[in-house]
């Protein structure tokens, strides 16, 4: 009987060498005791995260544990407010959405694994997880995930200086950081080429993504991935496509879901199907959540992968499409830049003319999309991937423990 | 095969971003930024930017030089910073007072366009290094060639660029390895010749490799 290879040795055919390095890294970290805790075991994108990344350290023999933050209804309104507002929305609930913060945390404070030597607290809602840490032991790391660049003052002030007792803290982008005394470190979020939405697929499978949905697999496509949100300008990605017909024979996909908390949604849906109105080679695809396969089918096909965000956070579908080879054309905003470094991993733009005008230019200079295609997957390679998530997780420890 | 005495030991490299509370959003706040930033920044955005986009070749140099291109649209002043040659420099105090001057050169010759705002601001950062040495040692160039197959571009990156301030020298840990325990100068002087700003971190290995081989041949 073969053995089937372990979780990292999955990674060998794509990484090589480098996940010997990894190893080679980790092994003076070997036993480490790291407490990781976030506030949901599933759903949303940390905990996808650390379902993924928590194995691949326990395999390389560090005694990782994942916590949940346990918080009822209540503690998650006042989070969501929180949340928002750190987004630089208004907040408007009372000192008492405060007390339920507090309250919470002092629950969870009893239950709290302290004897850890390094412990890394996820977003706002532990964050006050902080008051049990035991005098100067262990430590402490706040990875914030959300872009903190322009915070509500009140919600901010009143989580500072929980934030402020941390030995280190990490942000997803240089934009998204605060002025703060301890040292801040750059991780960015990361994809998982082994995942359904990045691995590599049959051709056959993708042909037959492409023909359930009447796209021709043998003709030009554009692709825009993403929720029909006003941020992510669908109407603007149908404009630019217009553009680009009357130069070149294209189609357009623009396919994603909308999410349940956001009531625009189904009205943005609305807004992008009549700016396509009367044009059979727009094909508007509304995905339930679980269509993974479908978005890399898609991906995967496309001659283009266009995002067009008005503002973005990371916009991690961008690295998607690097991954897959794809040359990118997006809008310079939120992490987007870090991922297109423009004329080198991909194009960027500005607007509708701008989008338009890339598009075009890809499309006559074939080798040149090849090409950023080619240096977008290295750089999603070195920069992006979840192996490099954990060699940075290693190094921060190693860091942390030689200071 | 002439076999070294003292081997050659790598290393595992792998380096953490620091964001610095320090940013500029025109050519007169990347002035004053050049003076304030610590010698770990300057690092991070010249000889570090070659280790991140080791898979560019062509007119990719610096961090400087991208964003006063990319976010300022100034290609002359572009073109002055991406000029700069890290293998010219031994100590980042000289190379930071060449980004200054270049950068004061061009705000003096244009004055109205040293306050222009970018699309989006230059976020200083600085760079850790944490180096962990790996179990394998070379002692022939058989053993090294080997071992450079395998490693990563992070590590080989260490060796070959980031180690030219750490010795202090114009060189790098392969060549002061293959001139000072294998006797092979010539063969350390070519892999030190070896274009870092026109190859990929992967062709200056296979380089490298095709250069070894040669000498290989040789003895």
């Amino acid at each position: 009987m073969i053995a089937s290879p372990s979780g990292l040795d999955r990674y060998v055919p794509l990484l090589g060498n480098d996940v010997e390095e990894l190893r080679a890294l980790a092994r003076p970290l070997a036993g480490a005791e790291v407490l990781m805790v976030n506030s949901t075991a599933v759903g949303g994108g940390v905990a996808e995260l650390l379902r993924r990344l928590v194995p691949l350290m326990q395999e390389l023999d560090l005694r990782v544990n994942w916590d949940v933050f346990a918080g009822g209804k209540d503690f998650f309104a006042v989070t969501k407010a929180f949340h928002n507002a750190l987004h630089g929305g208004p907040f408007h609930a009372g000192p008492e959405a405060f007390e339920i913060f507090r309250s919470y945390s002092e629950r969870n404070l009893q239950h709290l694994r302290r004897d850890r030597e390094f412990v890394v607290i996820h977003d706002p809602q532990p964050v006050a997880l902080i008051e049990g840490r035991p005098a100067h032991t262990g430590h402490w790391v706040w990875r914030c995930h959300i872009d903190l660049s322009h915070p509500n003052q009140a919600v901010w002030e009143f989580l500072e200086p929980w934030v402020a007792r941390y030995d280190a803290t990490i942000f997803s982008s240089p934009s998204f950081a605060r002025q703060l005394a301890s040292p801040q470190y750059l991780f960015y979020p990361s994809i998982d080429p082994l995942a359904d939405k990045n691995r590599t697929l049959e051709p056959a499978f993708v042909h037959s993504v492409m023909a359930r949905y009447g796209i021709d697999p043998e003709r030009t496509l554009l692709v825009q991935i993403s929720r029909f949100d006003r941020l992510k300008d669908p109407v603007g990605v149908v404009r630019a496509y217009r553009i680009v017909k009357r130069y070149f024979d294209c189609q357009l996909v623009l396919a994603g879901g909308t999410a349940d908390d956001d009531p625009e949604g189904s009205a943005v849906l609305e807004e992008t199907r009549e700016a396509a109105a009367g044009d059979p080679e727009i094909h508007i695809l509304e995905l339930p959540p679980a269509s993974d396969l479908e978005v890399n089918a898609l991906q995967s096909a496309a001659t283009i992968v266009i995002q067009k965000s008005l503002r973005e956070g990371f916009g991690l579908t961008v690295a998607e499409a690097l991954w897959k080879k794809k040359p990118v054309v997006a809008s310079a905003t939120g992490g987007i830049p870090t991922q297109v470094v423009h004329r080198y991993t991909g194009m960027l733009a500005h607007s509708v003319e701008g989008t338009a005008y890339q598009i075009r230019y890809l499309l006559a200079h074939p080798e040149l999309a090849s090409r950023l295609g080619a240096q977008g997957h290295e750089h999603v390679r070195e920069q992006f991937l979840i192996t490099s998530n954990v060699k940075r997780y290693l190094s921060l420890f190693l860091h942390l423990r030689g200071k | 095969m002439k076999t070294a005495e003292a081997p050659f030991g790598f290393v595992v490299a792998s380096y953490l971003t620091r964001i610095n509370n320090q940013q500029a959003s025109s050519l007169s706040e990347l002035r004053a930024g050049l003076d304030q930033a610590s010698d770990a920044s300057i690092f991070y955005h010249t000889f570090q930017s070659l280790g991140r986009y080791h898979f560019l070749a062509e007119s990719f140099s610096n961090d400087f030089a991208q964003w006063v291109l990319a976010a300022l649209n100034r290609p002359i002043l572009a073109e002055w910073l991406g000029g700069l040659d890290i293998r010219d420099y031994v100590s980042l105090a000289e190379l930071r007072g060449d980004l200054r001057r270049l950068t004061t050169d061009y705000c003096d010759a244009h004055p109205q366009e040293a306050g222009v705002s970018a699309f989006e601001p230059f976020y200083f950062c600085e760079s850790v290094e944490v180096a962990v040495p790996l179990e394998w040692e070379a002692r022939t160039l058989e053993e090294f060639r080997n071992c450079l197959l395998r490693l990563s571009h992070s590590s080989f990156y260490y060796h070959f660029i980031a180690s030219r301030l750490r010795l202090q020298l114009r060189t790098n840990d392969f060549s002061q390895w293959l001139s000072g325990s294998l006797g092979a100068d010539d063969l350390a002087r070519r892999v030190n010749r070896i274009d870092i700003y026109t190859n990929t971190l992967d062709s200056a290995r296979d380089e490298m490799v095709h250069l070894i081989g040669q000498e290989a041949g040789r003895q």
